[in-house]
């Protein structure tokens, strides 16, 4: 199969500049990673060194998790709407019209939610990581600096949200109620985090190949979640909604 | 050329047994009621809705799964909403459609179309800023855009105001000038008979197909409307007496409608023999059927089966 790179850029393109002028949008992009880099370090820098171990832990914990949920919520939001927002809007009959195959739409879909996630994330984990080198207690930044806290941040962030874009246009694709399919796509993106939430209160003892291991499970399933999208994307059922 | 297509969902018959052929540069309307199936057959030539049965050659290539996006390279469709991405400026919106098309020197392209439906100078509005008839015709440069050998247009002044309306239809009068093969949805009649070529009736099944003059013809014998100075004192003697006469009425108005085989060879006739009975001729002419009425009498005609 030949893909078109001229046509996947076009829906890219043409999604990112929707979302630019997306008041929901720019509002959502913004608002809520405040709210994710708020409250990781209120708690960082109101952590008592001398707490014992295990609860020192649990609180570095839940202020790195913060962080992972960033890229499990952004695209759960836009990746809901990309389907079922154009069939609302009339402009999935043209688009389905052109010589673009489903898989090129599917994937310029994901690129355009996919990209602004990474470019949030990272960014305000940078934010994170600096405002815990300059502010926090010494210990709890060396702590946060630990080489495993730091790659699975980056390595976690892009595969949760690939997991989060991937559920969020196979529902987007399958429903035909947008809140109801918002809903549900925020529901599907958290069970990775589960397994996250399980690592960093230490439920699970983390270790880098049980992180590697869960890294290429979540890998393989964000790769074949696209096939399996590309096999419910029906033309006729998202033109006419009959099954 | 479409051969016995047939659409069903379920047990919702949307159209059967569809047969028509559509000739190059031809503009084609497919006039139907609501619920016709007249958009369920647009989707299915445009690769959108796969038929139940039957099968369609659409610009050369054969319908089926393998051919869809050979089909969609070569034809476009402006949908009754016309589907504009409303936050974006009209050639943004036409910048995307260029590139799902893989079209080269994008720019020239995007002011050509615009220039065509006489939108250059609104070119950097937003969607979502214009008026519905402008929409139309974004949508309407958006579908000609790629140069397409087929044109799908359904229903393309639904909902429109008269203006907006009339513009439309001067935007495809000279695409009818220029020769693109035209396939038109409408429900108004009075436009399938103003821009097509042939017209098909469609209500589930096709019910006839012509030029709007066939129509009329196959449907409706043909009349003459005779007014006159003053009361035909016996009409009966008058009027059985010329051959070619089939049969007469007066009409409210007090015009005689006079069914005749060919008005150019009998309407001679009738002067002379009115005038012979001393009676003034005012006026003498063939009562033209609209293809409304060849509408009307085809849907009542459905409507009637269904109730017998």
């Amino acid at each position: 199969m030949n893909f078109s790179p001229t046509r996947i850029k076009a829906i890219l393109r043409n999604e990112l500049r929707d979302y630019r002028r997306n008041r929901f949008i720019v509002y959502t992009m913004s608002l809520l990673p405040l709210i994710f880099i708020a409250a990781p370090i209120a708690q960082l820098f109101t952590l008592n060194v001398a707490i014992i171990g295990s609860k020192f832990n649990n609180r570095i914990g839940v202020s790195l998790l913060d962080m992972l949920i960033l890229p499990a919520i952004i695209p759960s939001i836009l990746a809901a709407y990309s389907v079922i927002g154009e069939r609302e809007q009339g402009t999935l009959e043209p688009i389905l019209t052109t010589p673009i195959r489903a898989e090129e739409f599917l994937i310029a879909k994901a690129l355009a939610v996919f990209i602004p996630t990474i470019v949030v994330s990272y960014f305000i984990f940078g934010i994170f990581l600096g405002a815990v080198a300059v502010f926090a207690h010494p210990i709890v930044a060396a702590t946060i600096f630990e080489r495993n806290h730091i790659l699975t941040q980056l390595v976690f962030t892009p595969l949760i949200s690939g997991w989060s874009i991937w559920t969020g246009i196979a529902i987007s694709t399958y429903i035909s109620d947008v809140r109801a399919a918002q809903q549900l796509t925020v529901l599907a993106s958290l069970p990775p985090l589960v397994i996250v939430i399980l690592m960093n209160f230490n439920i699970i003892a983390p270790s880098l190949s049980l992180a590697l291991g869960l890294a290429v499970v979540l890998f393989l399933i964000d790769t074949m979640a696209w096939r399996f999208v590309t096999t419910l994307f029906n033309r006729e059922r998202l033109i006419t909604g009959k099954h | 050329m479409v051969e016995d297509l047939t659409k069903s969902f379920g047990e919702r018959v949307a159209y059967k047994d569809v047969s028509f052929e559509v000739g190059y540069g031809e503009v084609f309307g497919f006039l139907g009621p609501n619920g016709a199936g007249k958009t369920t057959t647009v989707r299915t030539l445009s690769t959108l809705i796969k038929p139940t049965s039957g099968q369609a050659t659409i610009a050369g290539i054969t319908l089926g799964s393998d051919s869809d996006l050979l089909i969609r390279e070569r034809i476009a469709i402006m949908p009754e909403s016309p589907g504009l991405y409303s936050r974006l400026t009209v050639s943004e919106n036409l910048e995307c459609f260029a590139g799902l098309y893989e079209l080269k020197d994008v720019k020239n392209r995007i002011d050509k179309v615009l220039k065509s439906v006489n939108l250059a100078d609104r070119k950097n509005d937003l969607c979502g800023s214009l008026s519905k008839g402008l929409r139309q015709r974004v949508a309407l440069a958006r579908a000609l855009l790629s140069d397409p050998e087929i044109l799908f247009l359904d229903e393309p002044t639904s909902g429109l105001d008269p203006v907006a309306t009339r513009d439309v239809h001067d935007l495809l009068m000279a695409l009818r000038e220029r020769g693109v093969t035209i396939f038109l949805t409408t429900h108004r009649l009075e436009e399938a008979e103003k821009l097509c070529h042939r017209v098909a009736i469609l209500n589930t099944t096709l019910k006839l197909i012509g030029s709007p003059a066939e129509l009329r013809e196959q449907l409706f014998s043909r009349n003459l409307e005779i007014k006159t100075g003053s009361q035909i004192i016996e009409p009966e003697r008058i009027f059985t007496d010329i051959s070619g006469i089939q049969s007469w009425e007066q009409s409210v108005s007090g015009s005689y409608i006079v069914n005749v085989s060919d008005p150019d060879v009998v309407a001679p006739w009738i002067v002379r023999a009115l005038v012979g009975a001393g009676i003034d001729v005012l006026a003498i002419g063939e009562t033209r059927h609209s293809l409304e009425d060849v509408y009307l009498e085809l849907i009542n005609e459905d409507v009637e089966a269904k109730q017998r």
